[in-house]
C-alpha cells in the first residue's frame, strides 16, 4: 500500500501565543514546535496499515526548512520517506490544500491521512479540501479505520456521541483523531534511520489564501473573578451569584 | 443576489437543530447589515417554518441522493446553491456535520473556509469573520476575496424571530445516489440523550482532583454526573483524566480536545493547564471548584469555591435543586 501522511509543524500546545509585529501572525519568539498533536494519530495509522498490508508511508508537509526536524521525527517513528514543501508563510487551509494536493498527485497513493485539525489554525478543513481537489472520497474525524480488499471501513465521530460508519473505495482521504490508536514513540533504530534519510526540500509556490487574515488580536481579558467562599458552606453564595449576578440559571 | 447570505440549516430527527437556528440567526443579522436577505438551505425531506427564525427564503433539496448524509453529496448541493444564489456569505454550524462537508463545499466553489467563527460583521459592505485560533489564545479577523464561507461555533450566536413567509422552494439535485463517493452506511448510536460537550449550553467538567473512577474517585464522578444532570449540562474532562482512561475521548476540553464556549462552565478538580484554559476561557461564565486556592483555574473563573470536590459538588447539586425548584 502506498500511504501518504500529511503533517504540520505547529507551536507546542503549552506555547503562549502573542500577536507579532505585523499584527496578523503570532510572534515566534520563545515558541517551541512539534508535530501537531492529531497528526501523530495519522502517522500511527499509516504505520499500522503498512505493518498489516506492507507498503510504504510517505510524509508530505508544508512549512519552513526547520520543519525537517518534525519530518525526521515521523521517519523515526516508522515512516519511510518525507517531502517538505518549503514556505515560511502561515497559509490558510485552502492554500495549504492546493500545495499538498499538487504534491500528492505526483506520488502513488492508496490512502492519504491527516490529523483531523491542527492545534494552531484549527480549521479542520485541509484534509477534506485535498480530497475535493483530488476527486477522492473523504471521511473526517476517524476513530476506527480498516482496509479490506481495496476499500476502507471508517467510523467517524458525529453529533451526540454517535458514530457514523462509512465504507469507501480507495484511494481516499481519512482524517484521524484521538481514540483511533496510541501513537508510538521513536526507538533508537528509527532515530538512526531518520538521521540517514534524506528529506528533499522543494519550494511550496503556494497560491493566495482563500481567506485572508486582516488582523490578529489577543482574546479580550476576562473580568477579575472572585472566590465566593470555602468548602460546602459556600454553595449558597455561589448559587445566589449564578442566579442574581450572572443570571445563567 | 450579491448581498444575500446562504445558510445551511442542520436538521436532526425532523427538526432544525439549535445550532442550525443559531446559524440562521447569525446569517439573518449579517444579511440585514449587507442589505440583503437570509436564504435557508435544508437538505432532506423535513421542513420547518424557518421564516419565523430569520429566513426570507427557504430552499429544500430532497430525494434519494441525500436520504443519508454524504460529505461530498451535501458539499455539492451547498456549492451549487451558493453559485445559484450568488450569496455574499455561505454559512453552516461548526458541528461534526458542518465541519466535515463545508470544507469540501468551499473547495468545490474555489473558496477558502473561515472555520468555527465566533463573530460575523459587515465591513465596508463585505462580510468579515472573527475566529479563535490556538484554541482561543488569539483571535483572527478574516475576509475573503469572493464570497465568505464560514462555519459558526454553536452557542455563540443568537436565534432570531421573524415573520417571513419563506415557503419551501424545491431545488433540483443534480446527481444520483450512485454518484456519491462517501455515504453513511450505518449510525452506531452513542449514549441516548447524551449532550455533546461542544454543543451544550452548560458544561460540567472533571479533572484529576476527582480521582480514579475505578477506585476512590467512584463517588466523585457519580456526583459530577448528578450535578450535570441537575443543570442539564454535558460532561467534560481534562486531558489528564482522558489520557488516564477515566473518561471518553469525546469529552476532552482544551487545545488538544474540544474548544467550547458554553454560557456556563463548571470546572471541578481541574487545576487549569494552559491548554485547558485555552479551550474553555471563551465560556460566558466560569465556575471553579478546587482545593488549591493558587490553582490557575481561579485566574479565569468568575466564581470560585476553594474546597474539596467530595464535599462541594454534592452540596452544590442539592443547593441548585432547591433553588431551581426541582
Amino acid at each position: 500500500m502506498d500511504i501518504i501522511v500529511c503533517i504540520r509543524r505547529a507551536p507546542t500546545t503549552d506555547a503562549r501565543i502573542k500577536p507579532g509585529a505585523d499584527g496578523k501572525t503570532y510572534d515566534p519568539a520563545g515558541v517551541n514546535f512539534d508535530i501537531s498533536e492529531y497528526d501523530k494519530f495519522a502517522i500511527e495509522a499509516g504505520i499500522a496499515l503498512k505493518e498489516k498490508h506492507s507498503g510504504q508511508v510517505t510524509i508530505v508537509s508544508v512549512g519552513p526548512s526547520a520543519a525537517t526536524k518534525e519530518l525526521r521525527t515521523a521517519i523515526a517513528m516508522g515512516c519511510d520517506a518525507a517531502h517538505l514543501l518549503v514556505s515560511d508563510a502561515q497559509h490558510d487551509s485552502y492554500a495549504l490544500a492546493q500545495v499538498l494536493a499538487g504534491k500528492i498527485k505526483e506520488l502513488p497513493h492508496d490512502i492519504v491521512l491527516f490529523g483531523w485539525a491542527s492545534v494552531d489554525g484549527q480549521s479542520a478543513s485541509t484534509g477534506q479540501m485535498v480530497a475535493e481537489m483530488l476527486g477522492l472520497p473523504s471521511v473526517s474525524v476517524a476513530v476506527a479505520l480498516e482496509v479490506v480488499d481495496g476499500k476502507a471501513s471508517v467510523d467517524r465521530v458525529a453529533a451526540h456521541g454517535n458514530r457514523e460508519r462509512y465504507e469507501i473505495n480507495l484511494p481516499a482521504v481519512v482524517t484521524c483523531t484521538k481514540g483511533l490508536n496510541k501513537p508510538r514513540s521513536a526507538n533508537m533504530k528509527g532515530i538512526m534511520a531518520a538521521k540517514k534519510t534524506a528529506v528533499p526540500e522543494t519550494p511550496a509556490n503556494a497560491p493566495a489564501d482563500g481567506v485572508a487574515v486582516v488582523k490578529m488580536d489577543p482574546p479580550p481579558p476576562r473580568a477579575e473573578g472572585k472566590i465566593v467562599g470555602k468548602g460546602a458552606e459556600a454553595v449558597g453564595a455561589l448559587v445566589k451569584a449564578l442566579r442574581e449576578e450572572a443570571k445563567v440559571i | 443576489m450579491p448581498n444575500d447570505v446562504l445558510v445551511f440549516v442542520e436538521f436532526a430527527d425532523g427538526s432544525p437543530t439549535k445550532a442550525g437556528l443559531q446559524a440562521l440567526g447569525a446569517g439573518s443579522k449579517l444579511a440585514t447589515e449587507l442589505g440583503g436577505q437570509a436564504i435557508a438551505l435544508v437538505i432532506g425531506s423535513a421542513t420547518a417554518e424557518l421564516g419565523k427564525h430569520g429566513a426570507s427564503r427557504m430552499l429544500v433539496a430532497g430525494g434519494d441522493a441525500v436520504a443519508s448524509y454524504s460529505p461530498d453529496g451535501f458539499a455539492r448541493i451547498v456549492s451549487e446553491q451558493a453559485a445559484a444564489t450568488g450569496a455574499a456569505a455561505v454559512l453552516a454550524s461548526a458541528t461534526p456535520m458542518g465541519k466535515d462537508f463545508m470544507a469540501r463545499a468551499a473547495a468545490m466553489s474555489k473558496c477558502g473556509l473561515a472555520a468555527d467563527c465566533t463573530e460575523l460583521k459587515s465591513e465596508g459592505g463585505k462580510p468579515r469573520a472573527v475566529r479563535p485560533v490556538y484554541a482561543g489564545k488569539a483571535l483572527q479577523t478574516v475576509e475573503a476575496p469572493g464570497p465568505l464561507w464560514a462555519t459558526l461555533r454553536p452557542n455563540v450566536f443568537a436565534e432570531v424571530s421573524s415573520d417571513n413567509a419563506a415557503a419551501a422552494e424545491t431545488v433540483a439535485v443534480s446527481f444520483g445516489p450512485g454518484d456519491l463517493k462517501a455515504v453513511v452506511k450505518e449510525i452506531l448510536a452513542g449514549v441516548k440523550g447524551k449532550l455533546d460537550v461542544a454543543e451544550a449550553e452548560i458544561v460540567v467538567s472533571g479533572g484529576r482532583g476527582l480521582k480514579d473512577p475505578a477506585g476512590e474517585g467512584k463517588q466523585n464522578w457519580e456526583n459530577l454526573e448528578k450535578l450535570a444532570e441537575q443543570l442539564g449540562a454535558a460532561t467534560g474532562a481534562s486531558r489528564a483524566v482522558v489520557d488516564a482512561g477515566w473518561r471518553p475521548h469525546g469529552e476532552q476540553v482544551g487545545q488538544t480536545g474540544k474548544t467550547v464556549s458554553p454560557k456556563l462552565y463548571v470546572a471541578c478538580g481541574i487545576s487549569g493547564a494552559i491548554q485547558h484554559l485555552a479551550g474553555m476561557s471563551g465560556s460566558k461564565v466560569i465556575v471553579a471548584i478546587n482545593k488549591d486556592e493558587n490553582a490557575p483555574i481561579f485566574k479565569v473563573a468568575d466564581f470560585g469555591i476553594v474546597g474539596m470536590v467530595e464535599d462541594v459538588v454534592p452540596a452544590l447539586t442539592a443547593a441548585l435543586k432547591e433553588a431551581m425548584g426541582s
